[in-house]
């Protein structure tokens, strides 16, 4: 009874919540609709609305203009690669800081934060230069390589290893086991929620991460979606259609991680905050 | 189970250790974690090292030296910053992203009141709304700016013809120098709604029921509750929210770049291309394009001050308005 009437008297709350997800999601939806019209439709003034005749040929036109194929194995193996090492250092580190006691370990935990604090672009120059020293610009490599280490993960994992309850550790220590042994075994497993949100947050990043590529991989077999998009437009192309359907195909499998793994993406955002 | 490997000497008592048994034992027990401590955090930590750190190290020390034409650099003191304060491109482009940064902190309002609704107690459908409201947040930039262009783009977008039909006529919202970082803000307030919306609900639900509760029985209604209550419980939230907002707006880039052209060739033909810039894009079209590192250097530098200093000042004012519980 007291349910139905405080659920009665939500609706003005629905009603704003509505209208302003409408607002929120029209561009998306726009998007959508936009990708499947031909392009005459496209520029059509008044503009229609739902496309006259679904279209498909945009998805396959996508792989005309640009190496997109390519392209998005690029995004796919440098967002993966990047996560996975972030994963595996960030949680190395994290755990040395926050279980192993040593000299030093708190100066070196404050060069952690002090990178955490700097701008990104400040680094932007001398990586440039090291990765054309090394001869690794237009590769993997340059995609992948700085992006490995992260202050910000290290951080963040810290934070959750320091929350664990210690007995579980100090037990298998006293067994005989090593650091490693406690590391791998018993608090990495323990940290499970923590490396989920480090992992989809650190995916996300380098899968929409842009100026970077832009300025190390200039060969658009090289480039990521994020740089290949970027490049497309206005560049050759001024299709929209052809444009939203290569935008929707970019985006799709961020979208699909968010929607499938939402709780432990908001949490991730929740818990930090950071990282831009 | 196996057997502990801390056996007492025999003749004690299992369950007492000296104290000097002890710490020695501890001490045993740290020294021989040292080198377990360096080895794990030597990856994470020679990477960060040779990849940030000595980077920021080199770019102030590029900020004061000239990139030569046959690479090299020569130290060449205060000339950099110098140039700068003269720039008018430069003043322009930190113009541009103060406003850009003022109108996005618009946001937060916005942000605030989704959050708070989304907090009303016995509202169902809160999942569906956190995801349609958060689907910007992970968008693309490069998708983005794809869409917003068209829908700002002056004959065929959707906004003119809306505005037409109200008996408003369009302009080519990001060609138009007096537009254009109207057009930007709105997309950079779009895309960071749903995030702060997220970081401000989990604010709003770590806030204690009972205080609602005591305060309608002493008769205070919703409006006197959200004034006494919700604000200043929110504040550190809101602070931080705040604080958030403001370092990442004033390094905004890729949304700004990819609206106005997407391209560097492109975007310098845009007629609107001055009033967009933010300093962010000087730099990138500095250090990459013109090949100023040293300017470049010195841009970041001055960047990285300015963002230094507002963040020191909002750690200063907060005394004013946050509310420590």
């Amino acid at each position: 009874m007291r349910d139905t009437s405080r659920e009665g008297r939500l609706w003005p709350a629905h009603i704003l919540l509505s209208l302003g997800a409408v607002i929120t999601v029209f561009p998306l939806v726009w998007e959508v609709l936009t990708s499947f019209k031909s392009f005459g439709e496209s520029v059509q003034v008044p503009p229609t609305i739902l496309p006259s005749h679904w279209d498909w040929s945009n998805y396959s036109k996508v792989f005309d203009g640009i190496p997109f194929g390519q392209q998005f194995v690029n995004t796919v193996v440098m967002s993966l690669l990047r996560t996975a090492a972030q994963l595996l250092l960030c949680s190395m580190a994290a755990y040395a800081f926050a279980r192993i006691r040593f000299p030093g370990r708190g100066a070196i935990f404050l060069g952690f934060l002090a990178v955490l604090m700097v701008p990104g672009q400040l680094f932007l120059l001398p990586q440039y230069q090291i990765m054309q020293n090394l001869g690794w610009l237009d590769s993997m490599q340059a995609l992948v390589v700085p992006g490995m280490f992260s202050a910000f993960g290290t951080f963040l994992l810290r934070q959750f290893f320091m929350g664990l309850p210690e007995e579980l550790e100090e037990a298998a220590r006293l067994d005989g086991a090593n650091p490693f042994t406690v590391f791998w075994r018993i608090a990495l497993p323990l940290a499970r929620p923590g490396l989920l949100a480090l992992g989809i947050l650190t995916f996300l990043w380098s899968w929409n991460d842009l100026m970077w590529p832009l300025i190390v991989n200039t060969d658009p077999a090289k480039m990521p979606l994020s740089a290949g998009l970027a490049s497309l437009q206005g560049a050759h192309l001024t299709e929209y259609p052809v444009l939203m359907a290569g935008s929707l195909l970019a985006t799709l499998p961020v979208i699909v991680v968010f929607v499938a793994m939402q709780r432990q993406f908001i949490q991730g955002i929740a818990f930090s905050g950071m990282k831009g | 189970m196996r057997e502990r490997t801390a056996v007492p000497a025999q003749g004690t008592r299992p369950d007492i250790l000296t104290q000097r048994e002890m710490r020695r034992r501890e001490r045993r027990f740290l020294h021989r974690d040292k080198w377990w401590g360096y080895a794990l955090i030597a990856p994470a930590g020679l990477g960060l090292a040779v990849f940030y750190l000595w980077p920021v190290v080199q770019t102030v020390y590029y900020s004061f030296t000239e990139w030569g034409a046959f690479g090299g650099t020569t130290w060449i003191g205060l000339s950099n910053y110098r140039t700068l304060v003269d720039d008018p491109e430069f003043w322009h482009s930190l113009m541009n992203t103060g406003i850009y940064t003022g109108l996005v902190l618009l946001g937060i309002p916005l942000s605030m009141a989704l959050a708070v609704l989304l907090n009303l107690k016995g509202l169902r459908g809160t999942g569906i709304y956190r995801t349609l409201y958060f689907l910007p947040v992970v968008t693309m930039p490069a998708a983005v700016a794809v869409v917003w262009r068209w829908l700002y783009n002056g004959d065929a977008g959707i906004l003119n013809h809306a505005l037409s039909a109200i008996g408003i006529n369009g302009v080519y919202w990001v060609s138009d120098p007096d537009t254009i970082r109207i057009a930007v803000a709105v997309v950079g307030v779009w895309m960071t709604v749903g995030y702060n919306m997220i970081l401000l609900l989990a604010g709003l639900q770590s806030i204690p029921g009972d205080y609602y509760e005591a305060a309608s029985l002493d008769g205070a209604g919703r409006l006197r509750q959200f004034f006494s209550i919700t604000l200043p419980l929110l504040s550190p939230t809101l602070f931080f929210t705040t604080v958030l907002s403001v370092i990442q707006s004033l390094q905004v880039f890729d949304l700004v770049y990819l609206i106005i052209g997407a391209n560097t060739n492109v975007s310098l033909q845009n007629p609107a291309y001055g009033e967009g810039q933010t300093v962010v894009m000087l730099f990138f079209q500095k250090a990459f394009f013109d090949n100023q590192r040293g300017y470049g250097a010195a841009i970041v530098c001055v960047l990285f001050v300015l963002i230094m200093a507002l963040t020191a000042v909002q750690f200063r004012l907060q005394k004013r308005w946050v509310h420590y519980a």
